[in-house]
């Protein structure tokens, strides 16, 4: 074997090898010194990490309901939805005027559950909305197209719409209003706190992963979906209608994206224009960690993805001496996601995809 | 069709170079001035731009400082010496980048006499530099940064002054406040990378230290973060008893949400300045911005009151930030000191010199502003501030002046 | 095959779809924000013309598609699709009258509404804009039925109105300082755009040039009918004038526009790198801006006495900055090798947002001046003469595109060029002939580096300083629009591009704000109509145009080839 590794090494690998070991080396090293060296061992209590890891969770709850979107649609279509961050960020801008219309007139007091199935149920319906219409206007058209024009369009509309909603709505503060009900926590073991909010947000996400997984898995549609994405010409000779299918498949991610944006929301109240734009790209991140084209596995890239960010800083930067590591949490996203595409693109679930011509 | 209609324009443009070289030139006021003379011919307008953030999360500082500056126009019968008062400006953003383009904008225009500007310190430090070549006079009512007006900084410009306090007093003010009022010995700072927020929480920092108190750790977060998660629990290990965060939108009111949802940080007291000083902080912060404290310029008086009203009925709400009363002085002074410098010529004609304009606002002296009595040092710094203390309640705004108590 | 809608549906849906975007470019706030400009003064609005166009084309295009009988028949048709759209227009006023929309929408202005009533008051004013566009619809109709000839004549006419209208600041600025000439030039505009008498010349004498010149060939024209030597001469001598006004042009346009130039120029510059690296190899590279960012901060750690590292001169730093960003582009290219398409793309994009947090951070900021940047940067200077005003350094930048425009087209025909378009194509095949992708790739990647590099040390040289902030994907995202404007590949066509997406949007002011929505509108719009550009590589179009039909309708078209696999 090693023989067969000294005839396909290049000066290449050897080099981005090198990096990457290196950089590993030094996360390890960090990792290291926050578990057993002292002072960074006693930094951060037990109970610290365990609310580090629950709110990387909702985080990851958040990305795991996104990554379903550019999952599902690279799936069926080859092609990375790259204006599917902007489907996410209209769900939640046009719903915080519901909810804070519904919070002024009083039912979230009143009626937090009722209130909260409205403003989600808005979301969902406008992301949706949002996702058919741009596969409608600017997808359709170009199916045929070599793979950099459907791209370049994703980022033109990516950016549409962006600015169209920041014209629409405004520049300025939009906030999601406090839900009486959700504030405050659980104690358990009479120490550690369980924030109300966050486990809402974890189940709900579990809860909507489930049934988007049993949808694709285990309805006819879902089927139909599969055989489109395994080869759109059989699936159309079988008599699947593949345009309405392609219909519903960006549905179901946009519905998904609507409904991440709620579990957003509750956990970063204010919204604009601009919040699609990164976690868009960590979603992403996510879906490819896992394996594109899976559904448990945007799951599971989405979870580590976000525990990794959120005890990222504290874990590995700080102990290594790089002050406010905080401002570089986002690079950790980004580092993963270099990181998979270079030396494993195929994720952890997902089939080899990028060797093969894209 | 259209070569031959470019041939006739490319030789009319020819031709006019050289009729434009010997056209007849208008007689000119000998100007002597060191940078420039600006000529307002009858019927021209003095032009005075404002540069200030009135687009984006922290646009309640901006829009406030134009209100007044409005109001201010407004009074003095939208005319300063028989001349119409040309006021536009450009939005700046509260970033250096906006500081940036708006003053490259600005900059460019020479028939603008002064600036009123910039609204936050890390424009100021981009801007300032431009505006200061162009030969403006710039008057901020907003900017509060030492380092704009220290001597020998490199920050620091000529053309360069302000209404607003100098954080100096404003950070010692807050560290008094922190530790005789409420008794706290432990606290902590986040800023958020701009000028104002590092100066003023060192400054705080500093004073606190002095006065006997510790500080755990003063970190960073960036302006667009969104998870405030690694650095609050990085502050909660150094067990606080006050966080003093004197940043902008929309990370102040993220942090204060957050750190209601952070182990160790529930009831630790939060304390920022007057960058959150804004009707958007109880609408981003919602019920968790109970208890929130900012300190803040204080204006009061009897003049100021009359000016408030006048503010609500123009713009039918009552004023969304502090400093325009400061925005309002700005203007006063700058024409003020036009009055005194400009040279009218018998036909209506008025000539500013731009360095004797500076010269003549830096020598401002006792002048009766709506935020006090306003004497202007060499450097810039022209306020005699009185800074307060509030407290935002839930969903109320403005938030109640609990320090120093009347 | 599907069977050809009826001529309700057709119009209906066109009446719809021109409604609605007359609805949004309301309540996006372009309407009354470009209502502030006339076209002609006191009459007609640029704020009108937005608001109206959408309906208008909607509804010509509507009846391209219906076969209507007779004439009266095609009229009335187009006076529904018109009434269709202004219906969706009073159902906002109407809206808006009655709710606050204002407090979701923050352009449902009472000024919106007049610009729509044209000032009469709800409720008569609902049927305002349905008569009017009902009577544009007609008119559109009429457009339609007339000959070819005429309506190119039309719409030249209007077009080189509206041009005018719009240009006024600019050709003002530029006249002014003319003595005579500029004054009667002047005469043709009121305060705030032409005034009527000289819009009604302009679309008189347009009109007549148009209609007479239509239909020419190529022979016919006047240029081609002269004797060889004089074509000469006339080439020659316009490109000899077209020379001495690019010379002369900072000078004429005052500082304001020269700094629009600037930027232009140094966008240019990006753009001839990026092409490089898109155009002619194919690799789509999101993360651009952080080679326009090593260049930045090299220079300023190299030069500005803040940092304290070195205290060069602008010029003494250049080289040594670009040998850093040539660098850069090797050590981000080389892991990238074997991603293709939309990975590659992503991975860059990557790339470009980790430079630009680490320039940001707190961690380098002794280095880097974090995120309060970096100033005092060293502006360049020649013996005593210091490169410091718009005006000078749009003839440094001038030079700099000079250079780089002539490397980029020597490469282009050269063996490395070559194999650039090779790889382009089809990179197995490449890698079988026998080229070095390797190589070829690095290559690709550092040139392009080397380009955006060396915009960068002058952007930082121009502003004196460096802000992180400056350096985001935005920037990314312009310069590959340029580039995709004018058309992939294509060295022209960066030209072309800078100025549509550089250049206009600072021109006419109040358009800032849309900016980007325009980007995106026009980059969709652009692979979805034009995918090959405004000024195509020759080979491009040719291979594109050997191929289409003469009259390609309107309708989407797949696109048929972007980088060359058919």
């Amino acid at each position: 074997m090693l023989r067969n590794l000294r005839q396909r090494a290049t000066l290449t690998d050897i080099v981005v090898w090198g990096i990457g070991i290196f950089i590993g080396i030094m996360l390890i090293i960090g990792f290291y010194r926050a578990i057993f060296v002292p002072p960074y061992n006693a930094k951060y209590t037990y109970f610290t990490w365990a609310d580090l890891i629950v709110k990387g969770l909702a985080l990851g709850g958040v990305y795991a309901l996104i990554a379903m979107g550019y999952t599902l649609v690279y799936g069926i279509l080859r092609m990375i939805n790259f204006a599917h961050s902007e489907v996410f960020m209209s769900g939640p801008f046009t719903a915080v005027f519901l909810a804070n219309a519904l919070a002024n007139a009083g039912y979230y007091e009143k009626n937090p559950l009722l209130s909260l199935i409205l403003v989600a149920a808005l979301s969902i319906t406008v992301s949706m909305t949002v996702a058919i219409l741009l596969e409608r206007v600017a997808y359709r058209p170009l199916r045929t197209a070599p793979r950099l024009v459907p791209l370049i369009t994703a980022i033109g509309a990516s950016f549409f719409l962006i600015y169209t909603f920041r014209g629409l709505y405004g520049s300025g503060i939009f906030a999601y209003p406090t839900i009486p009900a959700l504030q405050g926590s659980w104690t358990l073991f009479g120490v550690f706190e369980l924030y109300k909010t966050q486990v809402v947000v974890i189940t709900f996400a579990v809860i909507m992963m489930f049934i988007l997984f049993y949808i694709v898995q285990w309805t006819k549609i879902g089927k139909a979906m599969r055989a489109v994405s395994e080869d759109k010409e059989a699936a159309a000779l079988m008599g699947i209608d593949v345009d309405r299918i392609i219909v519903f498949t960006f549905a179901l991610g946009g519905a998904s994206a609507g409904a991440a944006g709620i579990l957003y929301a509750l956990q970063f109240p204010v919204v604009n224009a601009f919040i699609g734009f990164v976690p868009g790209l960590k979603a992403f991140t996510a879906a490819v960690l896992g394996g594109i084209g899976s559904v448990p596995g945007a799951f599971l890239g989405a979870m580590i993805l976000g525990v990794l960010e959120s005890l990222g800083p504290n874990l590995f930067l700080d102990p290594l001496r790089i002050n406010n590591p905080s401002q570089l949490k986002d690079a950790i996203a980004f580092l993963i996601l270099v990181f998979i595409l270079i030396f494993r693109p195929s994720g952890i679930l997902g089939e080899r995809m990028t060797q093969t011509k894209v | 069709m259209s070569k031959r209609l470019f041939a006739i324009v490319s030789v009319l443009i020819l031709a006019s170079f050289v009729l434009a070289a010997c056209g007849p030139s208008t007689p000119a006021y000998t100007c002597t001035d060191k940078i420039g003379c600006v000529t307002i011919k009858p019927g021209d307008p003095i032009h005075i731009a404002w540069a200030l953030v009135v687009a984006g999360p922290n646009e309640t500082l901006g829009v406030d400082s134009r209100n007044g500056i409005e109001i201010a126009i407004d009074d003095a019968g939208g005319k300063i010496l028989g001349h119409a008062v040309k006021f536009d400006g450009q939005d700046t953003g509260c970033s250096a980048e906006g500081g940036q383009a708006a003053g490259a904008k600005l900059a460019a225009d020479p028939t603008i006499i002064a600036v009123i500007g910039t609204s936050c310190s890390s424009e100021a430090r981009v801007a300032e530099p431009l505006f200061s070549k162009a030969g403006f006079v710039t008057v901020s009512p907003s900017n509060t940064a030492p380092d704009l007006t220290e001597a020998g900084n490199a920050n620091n410009y000529p053309g360069y002054l302000r209404t607003a306090h100098n954080d100096k007093v404003q950070g010692a003010k807050a560290a008094e406040f922190a530790w005789n009022v409420l008794g706290v010995k432990v606290a902590a700072t986040i800023n958020d990378g701009s000028l104002y927020a590092d100066k003023l929480q060192q400054v705080f920092a500093d004073n606190f230290k002095q006065l006997g108190g510790t500080i755990t750790t003063q970190l960073a977060v960036d302006p667009a973060q969104t998870d405030m998660s690694s650095v609050l629990a990085d502050i909660a290990s150094g067990k606080p008893e006050l966080i003093y965060f004197p940043i902008f939108l929309p990370a102040g009111p993220l942090i204060i949400q957050q750190a209601k949802k952070t182990p160790g940080l529930e009831n630790t007291k939060l304390m920022g300045a007057d960058g959150l000083f804004s009707p958007d902080v109880p609408k981003g912060a919602g019920d968790d911005v109970e208890g929130f404290m900012v300190s803040s310029p204080l204006v009061t008086g009897a003049a100021y009151d009359a000016f408030v009203q006048k503010y609500t009925t123009k713009f039918g709400k009552a004023p969304i930030s502090i400093f325009h009363a400061h925005a309002y002085d700005a203007f006063n002074m700058v024409k003020a000191a036009i009055e005194k410098v400009a040279v009218q010529q018998p036909d209506g004609t008025i000539i500013i010199p731009r360095q004797a304009l500076r010269d003549a606002m830096y020598a401002t002296s006792g002048f009766q502003g709506l935020t006090g009595v306003l004497t202007c040092t060499p450097t810039g710094d022209c306020a005699n501030p009185t800074i307060g203390v509030y407290e935002y309640h839930k969903g109320q705004y403005p938030p109640t002046l609990i320090f120093p108590t009347k | 095959m599907q069977k050809k809608p009826s001529d309700w549906k057709i119009v209906l849906q066109f009446g719809l779809i021109g409604g609605a975007v007359s609805v949004l470019l309301s309540l996006v706030g372009m309407v009354v924000a470009f209502d502030q400009r006339y076209i002609i003064s006191n009459i007609l609005t640029f704020g009108q013309i937005t608001l109206f166009a959408p309906i208008a084309l909607t509804t010509y295009l509507s009846i391209r598609r219906i076969s209507a009988p007779t004439r009266g028949k095609s009229l009335l048709w187009a006076a529904l699709a018109g009434t269709i759209g202004g219906l969706l227009l009073a159902l906002l006023v109407a809206l808006g009258s009655v709710v606050n929309l204002r407090a979701m929408f923050v352009n449902a202005t009472s000024d919106l509404y007049n610009i729509i009533t044209f000032g009469v008051p709800v409720p008569l004013g609902l049927l305002v804009p349905l008569v009017f566009c009902a009577f544009l619809g007609i008119l559109m109709g009429g457009l339609y039925l007339l000959t070819p000839r005429w309506r190119t004549t039309i719409l030249q006419a209007s077009a080189w109105v509206l041009l005018f209208g719009l240009l006024r600041d600019l050709i003002m600025t530029v006249i002014t300082p003319w003595g005579i000439i500029g004054t009667i030039i002047g005469l043709m505009f009121a305060l705030n755009g032409l005034t009527i008498i000289s819009a009604a010349i302009l679309f008189v004498v347009v009109g007549f040039f148009t209609y007479r010149g239509y239909g020419r060939k190529a022979e016919d024209r006047w240029i081609n009918r002269l004797p060889p030597q004089r074509q000469k001469f006339v080439r020659w001598g316009t490109i000899v004038v077209l020379l001495v006004v690019v010379l002369l042009l900072p000078y004429l346009l005052g500082i304001f526009f020269s700094d629009i130039l600037d930027n232009t120029g140094i966008y240019i510059l990006m753009g001839l790198g990026l092409n490089i690296v898109v155009g002619f190899a194919g690799l789509l590279d999101l993360g651009y801006v952080a080679f326009y960012a090593i260049g930045a901060y090299s220079m300023a750690m190299l030069t500005s006495p803040e940092l304290g590292i070195a205290h060069l001169t602008f010029f003494q730093a250049l080289p040594l900055a670009l040998i850093v960003s040539v660098f850069a582009g090797i050590v981000l290219g080389l892991p990238v090798l074997r991603l293709r398409g939309d990975y590659l793309a992503i991975v860059t994009l990557g790339f470009g947002e980790i430079i630009r947090l680490l320039v940001l951070s707190d961690w380098l900021k002794s280095f880097l001046g974090g995120p309060q940047g970096v100033q005092h940067i060293a502006q360049p200077q020649i013996g005593n003469f210091v490169f410091n005003t718009q005006q000078s350094l749009y003839y440094l930048i001038l030079v700099f595109i000079a250079i780089a425009g002539f490397v980029a087209w020597r490469l282009k025909e050269s063996h490395v060029g070559r194999s650039w378009m090779a790889l382009r194509e089809d990179e197995d095949v490449a890698q079988a002939m026998g080229i070095n992708t390797v190589l070829t790739k690095l290559l690709a990647f550092g040139t392009g580096a080397f380009f955006s590099g060396l915009a960068g040390t002058l952007f930082a040289a121009k502003l004196g300083s460096s802000y992180p902030s400056s350096f985001n994907f935005f920037v990314s995202i312009n310069v590959l629009s340029l580039i995709i404007i004018g058309g992939m590949g294509s060295i022209p066509g960066v030209f072309v591009g800078a100025l549509v997406l550089v250049s206009a949007p600072d021109i006419l002011r109040e358009f800032s704000d849309f900016r980007f929505m325009f980007y995106g509108a026009v980059l969709v719009s652009m692979m979805l109509f034009r995918p090959e550009g405004l000024w195509p590589e020759a080979r491009r179009k040719l291979e594109l145009h050997e191929e289409a039909p003469p009259e390609a309708d309107l309708e989407p078209q797949p696109a048929v080839l972007s980088t060359g696999q058919q």
